[in-house]
């Protein structure tokens, strides 16, 4: 591991996310200073922001519109002030995620905020001479603003699904919004509202294609009060009732959770999903056949841990998993981000640390910010050696 | 280039192999392992949130803490985070500095440009040996594998020169030493190709295993030839103060010929001790030589070896030699003698020398087997007690020992890419080593390599392709990897799309054909290239897409009269029929060429029947039928009494369905339009019943 490049991002604030595009050429970034950016990779590899924007409504008028759509809403809901009583404080947005679409969509992007609405963004291509300064045009095709609260995650659906997006939010609901006209971003239909009872932190979907498999999602929650309710929760899509319903319920996690991922399938009948909370887990979801399983069309999964690590000393916080599945990163409040691999016996190791000692960086240095442990990705061969030659002896 | 210099090389390996090595336990990242960290206790303290790229991941500092952290103390939980405003106010909440991004790669040698011709011309070596036959006689077999890893080291060796080149002519001296390690971790690689290729690949019986071992010290230990070149370059050689060095270095690495010359020139020098130079040449002429052929047995070998070494032991104990103490050494080393073997240190360099000098004048029909005692015991005596074996001796030591598995593992640990595990264990799968060494997940270790190697390919923005074909030789993961991955291959030009999809065709990979053409149409279509819009769509078989693009040509057409990207329409043929619409716009547009060409009849039957059979789209029918109106106005009738009346039902079909949907506009154009449409119908109608009575009349 090394770094190629380090880009000053020019944000205001912190950076809560960072995002490639499918084809690693763009990325987006967002912070709490409410704006996304986009970059583009040009030819020779620099990096440059093509285009900025700010997220949040900010023009007085229509912070007044929405108070008082608020506060009409909390009036005929009579559901108590809780909201009220946040909007006074929060008129601003924080952007939590960050996330590409599919080309096969065209450019687009969808993000999510404090101020308690996700909003999609498509490029628009100009004649103007917008082009002949680098610069992109982007604008915002819609805001959804269904949530109560912040807006915690949003994710869009493998493309196979078509266009969909989903959202979730502190006050516990996942919201899965679909635009049947590719061509027209501008209208999304909200088509299922989950209830997870529990505040929602983060959401993945499972990219398996197959047709054994229906889509499903899961959800991930950090609610924190002394309970044991299980913190992540697989939701899969039922085709008789067309609804999502409950499928599991990972019972050993009851840890705040901060991020889920599953792996891409590779073609594999299980599905992996990788969570983080106060470590990192791995688990393996066997759907069970479903004659075995009594509960009205409705897969079980048979669920193992394979991995856990608990080497980031506290909250872990992002969990990903990279394009083939092989490697997991995770990061967590040591300051780490931890790469895990399995190697042809199964057996998970760390293969690599990369560290952020906050010291600056010259831009051509190599040595930088980021004590990356070099060779790292053979760590894991060197393990997965080891450990196949202690089996070895045992056999 | 004479000499590669090998030897300083090879030390200097040594260092850096040791760098390379992942020290986990001693990594300064490793050390927070153990030191406590309280969450959010160190509001200073930032954490790195990140994104996995197809080939490269991007890090940023980060405070997730800040969103969990607060909302943990705000009251009622379930409020929602506290503003996240104050985080700027706040200043010494752990604001952060210039936020940045880093951009992180995995395998940096891949990104190396000298090293592209070794993973270039490697790939085609790989490539023959995953399609030559496995029904060949077992002998020509093991030649022909003999000869592919030949193959793999002169690419490494011809890699090495280039670097070598690049290192002498570099004026930076950060680059000189760049290229330097680069040449030193290549020169260690063929030397343990080297010895893998005589201990397993070829698997040398007693005997010839001794001829290869010499050739492969002579090969690679180089850092003697200068001394040899000065001495033998001298105008007395044996005046120089080097000259018995140089002879020392002849015998211990069996080159008994130099040897022997030089002793003749030392001979004639001094007449006086004639006679002691004469036997100890004969000594060294009659030395017995394991044969490469068959033409002794091992146990004659054995015997004339035993003769010879007795004849020795005579000389050194008559004391012929007492007078010369550098002859009484050569005889004491011929007598393999280790103390004067060892007391030769400097000249050997390297414990393997030693290992092979010693089997020379001890042990010259030393079995495979027997090699890893003498191995281990060389080392030991080499080294001594005090210091560690670097990384390379121990995987020079296992290949001794034959443990290929911890060959493999070592060289994994020690070397920063996976080229050279992933090309030496598939080649070592082919040999069939691996199952035999009881290695029952051997398979799945070389499809592991290859996978991580290929992977790495991936990451280049060209030397991906090389990577296809490894993928294609795993047969487990390597579709599904590969399916992954050139997905992800940015398609900047149509070109580069184009040689991706021939990729994907080629292994009947529909759904990335399907995704890459659908990219590229959408692409078109954001920057209002219909034409390349309309053929990508085609190509992706997209239905729903190819009709929204007719729907734009047809506006197009609707707006400006003409039609863009004629001969792409022209010529839809078959895939016309792809979606309704598209059907239509081929047809729409046969119509237009047929009414240029003056094949007014002709026009006129395919224009009724893009109606009459509902293939036009109702919305377009208003045009059609304006598109009659000249027809209509002909000198010469073209629509038929019965057409006629067919046009005139489209027509009133048309406005009755407009009345349904909503009032009929007073849209004066429109009116117009419906009137004129009228007259020329009518008077068409009275043109052609005039007609066609006078032609029955007749």
């Amino acid at each position: 591991m090394f770094v190629a490049r380090s880009i000053a991002a020019d944000h205001r604030d912190l950076i809560h996310d960072v995002s490639f595009d499918f084809h690693g050429r763009r990325m987006a970034t967002c912070s709490s200073d409410q704006s996304v950016k986009v970059w583009d990779k040009s030819e020779n590899g620099d990096w440059h922001c093509t285009a900025s924007w700010k997220v949040c409504i900010n023009s007085y008028y229509t912070e007044i519109l929405l108070f008082l759509f608020y506060f009409c809403r909390e009036i005929f809901s009579r559901s108590g002030n809780v909201c009220l009583r946040s909007w006074k404080t929060t008129h601003s947005g924080s952007v939590w995620r960050v996330t590409w679409a599919h080309p096969e969509f065209g450019q687009v992007l969808a993000s999510c905020s404090f101020d308690r609405t996700a909003a999609v963004w498509e490029e628009i291509v100009g004649e103007s001479n917008d082009k002949l300064r680098g610069q992109s045009h982007w604008v915002k095709r819609t805001t959804l603003v269904d949530s109560r609260t912040s807006v915690t995650d949003v994710k869009f659906a493998p493309k196979h699904m078509g266009l969909m997006l989903a959202t979730c939010s502190a006050d516990g609901v996942v919201r899965i919004y679909e635009a049947p006209d590719v061509m027209n971003l501008s209208q999304w239909s909200l088509q299922h509202e989950i209830s997870c009872k529990l505040s929602c932190s983060c959401i993945s979907w499972n990219p398996s294609s197959s047709r054994a498999h229906s889509p499903m999602i899961a959800v991930g929650s950090d609610d924190n009060s002394p309970n044991i309710l299980a913190k992540v929760q697989i939701y899969e899509y039922n085709e008789n009732t067309r609804k999502y319903a409950k499928a599991e319920a990972l019972m050993t996690v009851t840890d705040p959770v901060h991020d889920i991922a599953f792996a891409p399938n590779l073609g594999r009948s299980f599905h992996i999903l990788a969570v983080a909370t106060k470590d990192v887990r791995i688990f393996t979801l066997k759907p069970l056949r479903k004659e075995l399983t009594s509960s009205g069309g409705l897969t079980k999964f048979e669920i193992h841990i394979v991995a856990q690590f608990d080497n980031h000393n506290s909250q872990v916080w992002r969990v990903s998993w990279n394009i083939t599945g092989t490697v997991l990163a995770s990061s967590g409040d040591d300051g780490c981000v931890r790469l895990w691999k399995a190697n042809y016996m199964d057996n998970w190791k760390c293969t690599g640390i990369l560290k952020g000692n906050g010291s600056p960086v010259n831009g051509s240095s190599q040595q930088g910010i980021f004590n990356a442990s070099l060779g790292s990705a053979n760590t894991s061969l060197q393990n997965s050696l080891n450990g196949s030659s202690a089996s070895r002896k045992q056999s | 280039m004479s000499s590669l210099q090998t030897g300083v090389f090879l030390k200097q390996v040594s260092e850096d192999l040791f760098q390379i090595l992942p020290p986990c336990r001693n990594h300064p990242s490793c050390l927070t392992d153990t030191s406590p960290v309280v969450p959010g206790a160190d509001p200073a303290r930032t954490q790195l949130c990140f994104e996995w790229g197809p080939a490269e991941m991007l890090l940023c500092e980060t405070l997730f803490g800040r969103r969990g952290g607060e909302r943990r103390g705000a009251p009622g939980g379930s409020a929602g985070p506290a503003p996240t405003g104050c985080g700027v106010a706040g200043g010494g909440d752990g604001a952060p500095g210039p936020s940045r991004v880093f951009v992180v790669r995995r395998d940096q040698d891949i990104y190396m440009e000298t090293l592209r011709k070794l993973f270039n011309e490697s790939h085609g070596i790989f490539v023959g040996l995953q399609r030559c036959e496995e029904e060949r006689a077992a002998r020509a077999r093991n030649a022909q594998l003999v000869q592919v890893s030949k193959n793999y080291r002169s690419v490494i060796r011809a890699c090495m020169e280039d670097m070598h080149q690049a290192a002498i002519s570099a004026r930076d001296s950060a680059l000189h030493s760049q290229y330097s390690i680069q040449v030193s971790i290549l020169s260690a690689m063929e030397l343990i190709w080297n010895l893998c290729e005589i201990l397993f690949v070829e698997a040398a019986p007693a005997g010839p295993l001794l001829l290869r071992l010499l050739d492969w010290v002579q090969l690679h230990i180089c850092d003697v030839d200068n001394m040899v070149r000065e001495v033998l370059g001298s105008e007395n050689p044996s005046k120089h103060k080097l000259f018995w060095n140089v002879v020392d270095i002849f015998v211990l690495q069996g080159r008994m010929d130099e040897a022997r010359h030089l002793l003749s020139k030392e001979a004639i020098a001094n007449p006086t001790s004639m006679n002691m130079y004469k036997i100890l040449d004969d000594l060294m002429k009659k030395m017995p030589v394991p044969s490469l052929g068959n033409t002794q047995t091992l146990t004659e070998m054995e015997l004339k070896w035993q003769h010879w070494h007795e004849e020795c032991q005579r000389y050194l104990q008559d004391g012929t030699f007492a007078s010369n103490s550098h002859m009484e050494s050569i005889c004491k080393i011929l007598l393999g003698d280790e103390n004067a073997i060892l007391e030769k240190k400097e000249l050997m360099t390297t414990w393997y020398h030693f290992l092979v000098t010693r089997l020379l004048y001890s042990h010259p029909t030393v079995k495979p087997m027997e090699l890893r005692f003498y191995a281990q015991s060389s080392m030991d005596m080499f080294l001594g007690e005090e210091s560690n074996p670097e990384p390379l001796d121990t995987i020079l030591m296992a290949a001794f020992e034959f443990e290929l598995h911890q060959v493999i593992k070592e060289c994994s640990v020690a070397l920063s890419n996976w080229w050279f595990v992933a090309h030496l264990t598939d080649l070592l799968d082919h040999c069939k080593l691996l199952q035999s060494h009881n290695l029952y997940f051997g398979s799945n270790m070389r499809e592991f390599l290859l996978l991580e190697y290929a992977s790495g390919l991936f990451s280049h923005h060209s030397l991906w392709q090389l990577g296809v074909d490894y993928f294609d030789h795993c047969p487990e993961y390597g579709r599904v990897y590969l399916e992954l991955h050139i997905e992800r291959i940015p398609l900047n030009t149509e070109q580069k799309a184009l040689k991706v999809l021939r990729i994907c065709e080629q292994r009947q990979m529909h759904e990335q054909v399907r995704s890459i053409c659908k990219i590229m149409a959408m692409k078109a279509l954001r920057n209002n290239r219909l034409g390349s819009a309309l053929s990508w769509s085609i190509r992706a078989k997209d239905a729903a897409f190819a009709t929204l693009i007719s729907d734009r040509f047809l506006k197009d057409y609707c707006e400006r009269g003409y039609f863009s990207d004629l001969d792409l329409i022209d010529n839809l043929g078959p895939s016309m029929l792809l979606s309704d619409r598209l059907t239509f716009l081929g047809k729409y547009r046969e119509f237009h060429r047929l009414y240029g060409e003056k094949r007014f009849s002709e026009a006129a039957r395919l224009l009724l029947m893009l109606m009459t059979a509902h293939i036009a789209p109702c919305s377009f029918w208003m045009t059609l039928l304006t598109d009659a109106l000249p027809l209509l106005e002909q000198k010469e009738v073209i629509f038929s009494a019965e057409q006629t009346y067919e046009l005139m039902r489209c027509l009133e079909d048309l406005t009755a369905r407009k009345l349904d949907k909503q009032k009929f506009q007073d849209d004066d154009v429109e009116t117009m339009k419906v009137e004129m449409l009228r007259l020329a119908l009518a008077r068409n109608l009275a043109r052609v019943i005039v007609k066609e009575g006078t032609l029955e009349g007749s």
